[in-house]
């Protein structure tokens, strides 16, 4: 392999387990069950055994609390604590955008602003490494079930 | 690679000639030698296979059995002649007890329709293991829901092994089947079929091998293990997908109904009804994947010309290398069985608190494929107190170089997660 090959590689895989990744994967946000959810969703992913329970209290129209337990992978538990801090306080329909979005930068769909995704975007590399993206999106269905049981 | 340590790679096979007869090793991936180490999952294929397949459309390509025509004879010899060979490689009594399926996974979903729903009823008992794969446990529980019999796990010990206790003990009085893997997918724990299996035909207990595990791997004589159903499938023993193996006592394949109905099954079709064909055609229902089956047959000449002896020596040399290497790591956890005399070419481990599939991407990305995950064996993992591991897995061609990169491997891993 020539060494620009090499660093290509490196850099895909830097791309994949950036910084902010393996921060929250080291320190993760939310980890926790709530005392009293409105909804409480178990998402696996059969192909890996990946593991997220999300957990909502809705307050009104906005997304109260939310906390979520779990074990996976570095990138399926990253997520779900990136996750959780980019919906926490915000409005139930704010988080399904959110999640619309997350879901379509998964996709690669094209007319995504990656600004308005914030640090969730760092999560776009997982593009490049296609069995993983199922990691990457467990949290966000996930989190999609439990609001649509708490506002059931 | 450097000579000297190519001499060295094996006392049992000559790994670079075996090397030099499979294609796909002289490829890379992302730029890096690649280095299978999931062969637990399936084989690669040599070029005899490959020719096998080839040959067959095209030059002899024609339905089998029915044909009065030269290609349909030359097909339906050639078929039946794979069903000699397995039956020999086995040592099956006779090629009568050898039905092909599409996989192990078929095979056993073959026996638990045909058989337990015709021998399993309501408050029977089925014995199975904490290390089945999937495949040996959902067509018995969709079996013991239906009839409304019960399941019951022989438990493993820490280091991988079955708690067996007192043999005699093991069965009950309502005890129908006991079906149990010959070599654990993701631990590696080769099991004592035979005292098993004896035990449970003093009981009059049926009982079932999933041999994916071990056919491939080691010397394997259905009728010494004595079990009135073995299963095992062609791709993880060099063979093409598509195929697996059902052997199964005469007497049993003879009460039993057919699984699947259609052409090649039948003796006599009237519009009221039908009269079976001889064994082990009964079970053969349609055209069946002609092409594959005549492949495997060459699968088996190439593990025949080696010897299953050697086979099983090469690759407890390849496992204690690759346990001894994987030790000599901090922190890396192995599970099953501590010497690797008792495993088949399995090893499976946890290093440090890196998720395997992050091993795995990062292994992948300098060429060595490894599984990650459960294995399909999600119960066990729980036992294990694990959502995953990560698994190598060798077979003829891997060598001490290749397991040496995927030691490095790990420690690139280690380092990017510092």
């Amino acid at each position: 392999m020539s060494s620009e090959e090499f660093r290509q590689q490196e850099a895909e895989l830097d791309e994949l387990y950036r910084d902010i990744i393996i921060d929250h994967y080291r320190h993760p946000r939310h980890k926790g069950r709530l005392t009293a959810p409105s909804a409480s969703h178990e998402g696996l992913n059969p192909l890996c055994g990946d593991e997220v329970t999300v957990e909502v209290v809705l307050d009104g129209t906005d997304l109260g609390e939310i906390g979520y337990t779990g074990s996976g992978c570095s990138i399926s538990q990253s997520s779900a604590s990136m996750m959780a801090e980019a919906v926490a306080g915000k409005s139930v329909a704010e988080a399904h955008r959110l999640i619309a979005d997350f879901t379509a930068m998964m996709r690669g769909d094209e007319g995504i602003d990656p600004d308005a995704l914030g640090d969730l975007e760092a999560l776009s590399g997982v593009r490049k490494f296609p069995v993983r993206i199922k990691c990457a999106t467990l949290a966000w269905h996930t989190l999609a079930q439990a609001l649509k049981e708490a506002s059931a | 690679m450097r000579q000297d340590t190519r001499d060295k790679v094996s006392s049992a096979l000559d790994v670079n000639a075996i090397r030099g007869d499979f294609p796909i090793l002289e490829r890379e991936v992302y730029g890096k030698r690649l280095v299978y180490l999931d062969n637990a999952a399936t084989s690669q294929k040599p070029r005899q296979v490959i020719d096998a397949l080839v040959r067959y459309y095209e030059s002899y390509n024609a339905n089998i059995h029915r044909a009065v025509h030269a290609l349909g004879e030359e097909a339906t010899a050639a078929y039946e002649e794979a069903r000699e060979k397995v039956a020999r490689f086995i040592g099956a009594a006779s090629s009568e007890s050898v039905i092909f399926t599409r996989n192990t996974t078929e095979a056993i979903n073959l026996v638990a329709y045909a058989w337990g729903r015709a021998n399993v009823g309501e408050g029977d008992e089925i014995i199975l293991t904490q290390m089945e794969h999937h495949s040996n446990l959902i067509p018995w529980q969709q079996l013991a829901a239906e009839k409304g019999a019960t399941i019951r796990y022989i438990e493993i010990k820490p280091n991988g092994t079955l708690e067996l206790g007192n043999l005699s003990a093991l069965f009950g009085e309502h005890t129908k089947l006991l079906a149990m893997p010959h070599v654990s997918n993701s631990l590696g724990t080769i099991n004592p079929a035979e005292e098993i299996v004896a035990e449970a035909r003093k009981r009059g207990v049926t009982t079932l091998i999933d041999g994916a595990q071990a056919v491939p791997h080691m010397p394997v004589d259905v009728e010494a293990v004595g079990a009135d159903f073995y299963a095992f499938s062609a791709h993880k023993m060099l063979g093409p997908t598509g195929v697996g193996v059902l052997y199964a006592r005469r007497e049993l394949l003879e009460e039993m109904a057919p699984f699947l109905g259609g052409g090649e099954m039948i003796r006599k079709v009237t519009f009221e009804g039908a009269t079976w064909n001889d064994l082990p055609w009964k079970f053969e229902a349609g055209t069946p994947n002609i092409a594959d089956v005549i492949a495997f047959g060459s699968a088996i000449d190439y593990l025949d010309a080696l010897g299953m002896d050697n086979v099983r020596r090469h690759e407890v040399e390849v496992t204690t290398y690759a346990m001894e290497r994987l030790r000599g790591l901090d922190d890396v956890t192995l599970y099953g069985p501590d010497e690797p005399d008792q495993r088949g070419g399995v090893v499976s481990f946890n290093y440090g608190d890196l998720h395997p599939h992050d091993v795995g991407t990062i292994l992948d990305r300098h060429g060595v494929a490894i599984r990650a995950g459960h294995h399909c064996t999600q119960p066990l993992m729980r036992c294990l107190g694990v959502t995953g591991t990560a698994r190598a897995s060798f077979y003829i061609y891997n060598t001490r170089d290749e397991v040496d990169a995927l030691i490095e491997g790990l420690k690139a891993a280690r380092d990017f997660f510092k």
